[in-house]
């Protein structure tokens, strides 16, 4: 009998879960740093530069991140499909309402638009990142990254953008962050409460928080 | 009560099956729902129309076999009861009522609103049982201890009776809360250690056979249980698998 953890129901709920753990620590970490761009532009490109200059966070980090996120997408989908196929034929009156909350029925959309908006956000500080290191071999301008970020939120359009996907983030980590508690088999009495709040807690502030910096910069701007 | 019955008729497996309205009326709403629709069917076969085929055995919500899904919801509106425990007073008079039978890829319909839930049948054979000998030798249930809190959760789970709402109910059609019952059952007592990782095991690959979706946490199958099992029961199950995947020998 087969016991491999990645090809049974289970197993694989498990490594989403592992994955969810992964970028909420990251997006945690994110949230902090560009916290810093409200605070101080020194300490903020300070910080960026060590994040976009260390071997460890460029050679390691980054490509693992890479991989969570598109695990974490492409396992999402795939298990979504597997779904489906479960309910050929649906109900003619269904009340899903009555028994449970959107947020949770509704991971694969929600995670849909945050991934386009990732698209956006690659194309806005990922790619022109990756073009100065890579190919044209500017590894040391330590004060672009504050100028760069003002840039970006010049832009109304662009500001509208990202604070509607921190909405559907926000959705979907409502969701996530318990859910992954769950599906790693983390469900108990005295704790499981605290980490539903947790949550909550957690789906409200970072979302909130990078709403907040994003509207900071380009008020700032006007 | 006067009512209007949107009612699943489907002749065999093969075919495609439909919804029919029949006009049913003078129906207290003291009645059980399925006394209404033994009423339903002795109208319609004094119409001399075939009755609607549906499941039903004890009645008092023990056996499982009752499996309606009632404008919209598994077991109907009401919480913590099987639709055979489901009165009609939790309908308004003049109301258009929806009745469909559970709908699974691993459950197909055989005829009307009676499913196959054979599916769980196999899984429980897969893993679902204890061997021990109990053709009478069996010693006395004080002779080993078990924590209270250990009881009490092994007869939470006990009482699931298999009736498949939690499936129905589940948006991805996943029976991980039957399964998580059937397997919590066993792992809180000392019957079931013997046999403890090769039955997750063994459960959740038959589980994964046949065709049930992914459990996504929406917490939906607790809420229609007619017997209130809880998910931590599912989450119990995923520390067993995952412990079982890790520490078996093959």
């Amino acid at each position: 009998m087969s016991t491999k953890l990645s090809s049974s129901s289970v197993g694989r709920k498990v490594l989403m879960a592992l994955s969810g753990f992964f970028l909420l620590f990251f997006l945690a970490q994110h949230f902090v740093i560009n916290l810093f761009s409200v605070v101080s532009e020194d300490t903020f490109n300070e910080v960026s530069h060590f994040m976009g200059t260390n071997s460890l966070v460029q050679f390691v980090l980054q490509p693992v991140l890479l991989f969570g996120v598109l695990f974490h997408l492409g396992m999402g989908m795939y298990l979504e499909s597997k779904n489906r196929a479960a309910r050929p034929i649906k109900y003619a009156l269904d009340k899903p309402s009555e028994n449970s909350n959107w947020m949770s029925r509704n991971m694969l959309i929600t995670g849909i638009m945050i991934m386009l908006f990732l698209g956006l956000h690659f194309y806005d500080f990922w790619l022109p990142e990756i073009k100065d290191k890579f190919i044209d071999g500017k590894w040391d301008d330590p004060t672009k990254y504050f100028p760069h970020l003002q840039h970006k939120f010049q832009d109304l359009t662009r500001v509208i953008i990202y604070c509607i996907s921190f909405v559907f983030l926000g959705l979907h980590l409502s969701h996530g962050f318990q859910s992954a508690f769950q599906s790693a088999g983390f469900n108990h009495n005295k704790y499981t409460p605290l980490i539903k709040k947790l949550g909550t807690l957690y789906a409200i502030l970072i979302p909130v928080g990078f709403v907040i910096i994003a509207l900071f910069h380009y008020f700032t701007q006007l | 009560m006067d009512l209007t019955l949107k009612v699943w008729r489907q002749k065999n497996r093969e075919d495609k099956g439909g919804l029919e309205t029949y006009k049913v009326t003078g129906i207290s709403e003291n009645s059980s729902f399925l006394e209404m629709l033994d009423v339903m069917n002795e109208h319609l076969i004094m119409e001399g129309t075939e009755p609607v085929a549906f499941d039903h055995d004890c009645r008092e919500g023990i056996c499982g076999s009752c499996s309606l899904y009632i404008n919209g919801e598994a077991h109907g509106p009401d919480r913590k009861v099987t639709t055979c425990q489901l009165h009609m007073r939790m309908f308004e008079d003049g109301e258009t009522i929806y009745v469909e039978p559970w709908r699974s890829a691993s459950m197909p319909v055989v005829k009307d609103l009676i499913v196959d839930r054979s599916s769980f049948e196999r899984i429980q054979q897969s893993g679902g049982f204890v061997s021990v000998n109990t053709s009478g030798n069996t010693q006395d249930a004080n002779a080993l201890p078990i924590p209270k809190m250990n009881a009490d959760k092994a007869f939470d789970v006990a009482a699931c009776i298999g009736c498949g709402a939690c499936v129905a109910t589940c948006k991805n059609s996943s029976a991980m809360l039957f399964v998580a019952a059937k397997v919590s059952q066993f792992a809180y007592l000392p019957q079931g250690q013997l046999e403890r990782k090769q039955r997750v095991l063994n459960m959740v690959e038959q589980m994964d056979k046949e065709g049930f979706g992914n459990c996504t946490n929406t917490g939906a199958c607790e809420v229609e249980c007619p017997k209130s099992i809880s998910i931590e029961y599912i989450a119990k199950m995923n520390r067993e698998y995952l412990s079982a995947s890790i520490t078996s020998e093959n």
